[in-house]
């Protein structure tokens, strides 16, 4: 078992994202939507994976991931995210302007289109505080703090945006792959503790 | 003694809920006799075209669309209106032109127009229907398909005077 942990865990985490892709490119609704609009589906699918492998990849918990690699990774996977979203917002824009104004102004009849938008402005968020990182008067625990909140609503809001919404994907190969992104943000959560040191101690800062 | 006690205070607090309902007119038997006017849904008039065509049907037709015009107090069926229906189907977007028609109801207030098949498009399986010709006031409806497998969908207006 021991030999045979690191190609396992590769394999599910490969699993649990080409799935649900796999499964949307076999869509029927496909045959009915124009270039633009899939490809704004596909982003949506996209982004959804890169919220699983954003926390493995900073706590460097995959196997051959060390941490000081995994953050390299975390920011281009981040960068890749943001384009996602963008690419996902843009093309449904597109494809369905006064769709998208409702959304954007949180006037929708669907409750997704208020997730999708809370998660939107939320990821931008942590985006914005990852280029801020190095900016002086921003204590590394208060960052890691901010960024991982903004993370945290992010996957809160992206999860049910997800699932509400009647698409391309499956609904058991979505399911899971939301399963895997909250329960991946938590196992990192417990395992970074964000939390730690935020609130200065007279013996000094406490935080790594 | 105890027993006595709540009992007086539930009388009193069903007799102030009853007066309050009554004098707030929360519950009124006159607003109890007449039919109340369809408000317009949220997104109903999302890629609306006005002027759309009356047409036999809409493209190669297999889904129907149906529903029931009313006049608001009294529910009189209304005849010769307008109803304009569009959606994402099988043969095209929301936004394309040869996705939009017009029927009219007839003597009793009905309306029947077959369509395209919807298609999920933007999280739901829905439809866009419309009064919006004048007399009466505008009315945006977009009813939602319990399943995406369904080949009917219904819609009903109750229209006030403009």
């Amino acid at each position: 078992m021991g030999r045979l942990r690191a190609p396992l865990a590769w394999l599910a985490l490969v699993a649990t994202i080409a799935v649900p892709l796999g499964v949307a490119a076999g869509s029927d609704y496909l045959a009915y939507r124009g270039p633009v609009y899939i490809v704004a589906g596909f982003a949506g699918i996209l982004a959804l994976a890169c919220l699983l492998v954003q926390p493995l990849l900073v706590a460097g918990v995959m196997p051959g991931v060390p941490r000081r690699i995994g953050r390299r990774w975390h920011r281009w996977s981040g960068a890749l995210l943001m384009a996602a979203v963008a690419v996902h917002v843009g093309g449904l824009w597109i494809t369905s302007p006064p769709d998208m104004i409702d959304a954007l102004t949180f006037g929708a009849p669907t409750a997704f289109s208020a997730f999708g938008v809370v998660a939107m402005w939320a990821l931008v968020m942590a985006a914005l505080l990852a280029v801020a990182r190095r900016s002086p008067g921003l204590r590394p625990q208060v960052w890691r703090l901010a960024h991982g909140a903004a993370v945290a609503v992010a996957v809160a809001a992206s999860v049910p945006h997800a699932l509400l919404i009647e698409g391309t994907m499956g609904t058991l190969s979505k399911a899971a792959l939301c399963v895997a992104v909250v329960a991946a943000l938590v196992w990192v959560l417990a395992r970074l503790k964000p939390w730690t040191g935020v609130i200065r101690s007279r013996s000094g800062p406490t935080g790594r | 003694m105890t027993q006595s006690r709540i009992d007086r205070r539930t009388f009193v607090a069903t007799g102030a809920a009853s007066l309050l309902t009554c004098a707030t007119g929360l519950v009124s038997p006159l607003h109890a006799q007449g039919v109340a006017p369809t408000r317009s849904m949220r997104g109903g008039a999302n890629n609306y075209r006005p002027g759309a065509p009356v047409v036999e049907r809409i493209g190669g037709g297999g889904f129907v669309m149906s529903g029931t015009v009313r006049r608001a107090g009294d529910g009189a069926p209304l005849e010769g209106i307008r109803i304009q229906i569009w959606a994402h189907t099988t043969e095209g977007r929301e936004r394309d032109p040869h996705s939009h028609g017009a029927t009219l109801t007839n003597a009793d207030g009905v309306f029947q127009l077959e369509m395209p098949q919807i298609v999920p498009a933007f999280g739901q399986p829905h439809g866009h229907l419309a009064y919006d010709s004048g007399a009466f006031k505008t009315v945006f409806l977009r009813p939602v398909m319990p399943s995406a497998r369904d080949t009917s969908l219904q819609a009903h207006f109750v229209l006030e005077p403009a």
